[in-house]
């Protein structure tokens, strides 16, 4: 069976909406943390699909790149997102340890 | 041959520079020095040019034929239609005027040497005299409007100086300003003047607008009319004449000197010049000439009456000098304009020598100059007094001196000037009789019968100049001030015997042929019975002040009390001041109060700034509610701010800037 490309995005679109949702609705920081995990991989999801639509317009016969953009696109957001999950968890780790609470709503250093 | 004309303005301008620059520093004997050196040698750049252009002088290798012209780095204005040229003219009219002007400048420099030995800023007085003697030969030498102009401005400039000379006081600022204000109203006419003839004429040169009426005969009033007009104005603010007299008067808060050179002889002469140097125009507007006619025989009369009764010596010479010039005015108004200059130059010579010679009455008073507290000083001060009485003579208009010859030319061609001419000609009669009697009034009061001195308290007016001398001593005033008043009292005496007929042949290239008595009705024995009549008016002022000032007597007090209205609105100067405070100066006050305090200041300046401050304020307030510091809330505008975008992307953008370059990036839903 033949799957719409439509239906990717549909559900790329859930699945960011879903880590929005709770990025804003958790207080947990390590949750609210895998909220952004879940956007990053919902727009890993469009990638892959928008690449695979040029190759199927047959333009990519023009531009050869052009095809391969969405799925190269998606391997630096996993190294990004690689990186970003050491860094925010050892932030996470030294932030219980000094605050002994992953409530964001008490880590409010920053305000003014 | 050249005449080197740009050294006559360019010697007191470096004169100027030394002493402007430099003179704090420098010894009062060299400050002397260049002030002097600057208009002596300017006289005789004049003195050279009128030899070679003396009318007998025309066959000889050197011979000058006037009018003669020197242009200066070719264009000095050249703005689309707009051409003007830096260019200086020598003809016979500006002859005289340089004669007059570096002559009497010169030796009223001499005189000031003396007058003003004991003054502080001695280099800044001696500046400012060499920058009017600049700025006045630029006037008289220019030989477009737009040049004259610049002159007639900067004369303004050096006017208001000196008027302010003593700056530390307030009635001679005041009168300072008093006088540039109302200057400037007149400037405002020139202005309007000069725009009007820049339409018409498309040249601001005297030489081509000249050619172009010449060619034009049919141009008659209309355009020429409003033309003339506008140049009264300028000319009655410059030469004091109604409506615009009321700075002269002010402005003998100056030095004495000052006073003679500028606010008698010279400047305020600057008016009647201008008249007679665009006469052409003049000529063709008989409105504009009657105007002409009526302001100055008005004047006249009206600044007399009040000579009339002031005690101020420098205020009845003042306005002396405002009824003087309008004797010009009137000459200029009947189209006589070779009477008016003539009266011009000997009024240069007598007021001059009058302002000289009350100077060094104040001057040996020790700064007194109110006539109640002089009295006797025909024996104390025995130059100054034999050189007042020339004055006195000549101004009054008495055979043989020089005012009688001027006067009566003016007179007589106002005469032979139609039937309002007649009317014109017995205003200025009785203004003469008026003329004679506050003459002899300040002559008796200040050389006769006894001395008042010491019965008064010495009322001190005259500036700072009596704090320096001890306040007792009468004395005679040093040479450098006597010999100046001796050669105008020689002028003043002997200057009319060129005769009218002689000058007004010499100025006939320039402003026209005069009237000619031979060839009128009556010839000249009717022009003897007219000069009989004025000198018999003047006599009789003579003789009323005779009887009413030369022994100690009631009789002007009687007079006084009996007419006691008369006098006060004499006294008062007719409320002229006081009318004009109350309808221009205060209603100008309170609307530039209101315009500059409330709208200006108030609403542009102070809301402006506190709109600003308040825009800032008030955002910030809010954004510092906004930055919370709560995670949660970032996140959410983050999310709002996305999804807001995303919003603007899809329709905004798409619609319309990527729909218009045929770029289509709709999702399709059906997709594949």
């Amino acid at each position: 069976m033949h799957v719409p490309s439509s239906w990717y995005l549909i559900l790329s679109a859930l699945l960011f909406t879903l880590g929005v949702v709770g990025f804003l609705i958790k207080r947990n920081l390590i949750t609210v943390f895998m909220s952004i995990e879940l956007m990053l991989n919902a727009v890993n999801l469009s990638f892959v699909t928008f690449g695979h639509m040029w190759r199927a317009t047959g333009q990519a016969a023009i531009d050869h790149h052009i095809a391969e953009r969405g799925q190269i696109f998606v391997f630096f957001v996993m190294m990004v997102a690689a990186a970003e999950a050491a860094v925010g968890l050892a932030i996470i780790i030294a932030i219980f340890r000094a605050r002994g609470t992953l409530n964001v709503d008490q880590i409010d250093l920053m305000k003014l | 041959m050249n005449l080197y004309l740009y050294l006559i303005p360019l010697l007191p301008f470096v004169g100027f520079l030394i002493n402007g620059l430099l003179g704090r520093r420098l010894p009062k004997a060299l400050v002397s020095t260049v002030a002097l050196a600057a208009p002596l040698a300017g006289f005789l750049v004049v003195l050279r040019a009128a030899m070679l252009a003396w009318p007998g002088n025309t066959s000889g290798p050197l011979a000058i034929t006037l009018p003669y012209t020197e242009n200066f780095g070719g264009s000095w204005i050249n703005a689309g239609p707009l051409h003007v040229d830096f260019t200086f003219a020598l003809d016979q009219l500006t002859l005289v005027m340089l004669l007059i002007i570096t002559g009497v400048g010169f030796l009223i420099h001499i005189y000031s040497v003396g007058y003003m030995s004991h003054e502080e800023g001695y280099w800044r007085y001696f500046a400012y005299l060499n920058l009017f003697l600049f700025f006045m030969s630029v006037l008289v030498l220019a030989e477009n409007f737009l040049l004259m102009f610049v002159g007639w401005e900067g004369v303004g400039l050096a006017s208001y100086l000196l008027i302010g000379f003593y700056f530390d006081k307030k009635s001679a600022a005041d009168a300072g300003k008093k006088a540039f204000v109302v200057n400037r109203i007149g400037d405002f006419g020139f202005l309007l003047g000069m725009f009007l003839l820049l339409a018409q004429f498309g040249s601001l040169s005297f030489g081509s607008i000249g050619s172009s009426l010449a060619a034009n005969p049919a141009l008659q009033g209309g355009i020429l009319t409003a033309i003339a007009l506008c140049l009264v104005v300028g000319a009655c603010g410059k030469s004091a004449q109604i409506p615009l007299y009321v700075w002269l008067p002010d402005a003998m808060e100056g030095p004495t000197p000052v006073s003679a050179l500028i606010h008698a002889a010279t400047m305020v002469t600057a008016g009647v010049y201008m008249i007679a140097r665009t006469h052409a125009i003049f000529d063709r507007s008989p409105f504009a000439l009657a105007v002409v006619a009526i302001i100055g025989a008005a004047t006249a009369l009206f600044a007399a009456t009040i000579g009339l009764v002031q005690t101020d010596i420098k205020r009845v010479l003042a306005y002396s000098t405002i009824s003087q010039l309008g004797y010009m005015f009137l000459g200029c108004g009947v189209a006589a304009y070779s009477a008016a200059i003539f009266h011009l130059m000997t009024h240069a010579f007598f007021k001059a020598l009058l302002f000289l010679a009350a100077g060094s009455v104040i001057h040996g008073l020790s700064g007194e100059q109110d006539m109640r507290n002089m009295g006797g000083l025909r024996k104390k001060l025995p130059i100054t007094f034999w050189t007042m009485t020339a004055g006195v003579l000549a101004i009054s208009g008495i055979f043989p001196f020089a005012g009688f010859f001027s006067k009566d030319a003016d007179l007589y061609d106002a005469f032979e000037h139609g039937a309002s001419g007649k009317a014109i000609w017995f205003v200025g009669l009785v203004a003469a009789g008026l003329t004679s009697f506050y003459m002899f009034r300040l002559w008796y009061l200040t050389f006769f019968g006894e001395s008042r001195a010491e019965t008064q308290t010495s009322a001190v007016n005259d500036n700072s100049h009596s704090t320096l001398h001890t306040s007792h001593s009468v004395h005679e005033s040093p040479w450098s001030m006597l010999a100046p008043l001796v050669i105008l009292a020689l002028l003043s005496i002997g200057g009319g015997w060129i005769g009218m007929k002689h000058f007004g042949d010499f100025l006939a290239p320039v402003v026209g042929a005069v009237v000619d008595p031979e060839k009128e009705p009556g010839g000249e024995t009717f022009d003897y019975f007219l000069s009989v009549v004025a000198v018999a008016v003047a006599a009789l002022g003579w003789f009323i002040a005779h009887l009413f000032y030369f022994r100690k007597n009631d009789r002007a007090a009687k007079l006084a009390a009996a007419m006691s209205g008369v006098h006060s609105l004499l006294a008062n100067k007719y409320w002229i001041d006081e009318l004009y405070n109350f309808i221009f100066v205060r209603p100008l006050k309170a609307i530039s109060t209101f315009i500059l305090g409330w709208i200006g200041e108030g609403v542009i300046i102070r809301g402006s700034t506190w709109l600003l401050g308040g825009i800032v304020m008030l955002t910030g307030e809010l954004l510092r509610r906004w930055q919370s510091g709560n995670l949660r809330s970032y996140a959410a505008w983050l999310a709002a701010g996305a999804a807001v975008l995303i919003l603007f992307a899809g329709y905004a953008i798409t619609d319309t800037w990527l729909g218009a370059h045929g770029i289509d990036i709709h999702i399709n839903w059906a997709g594949r």
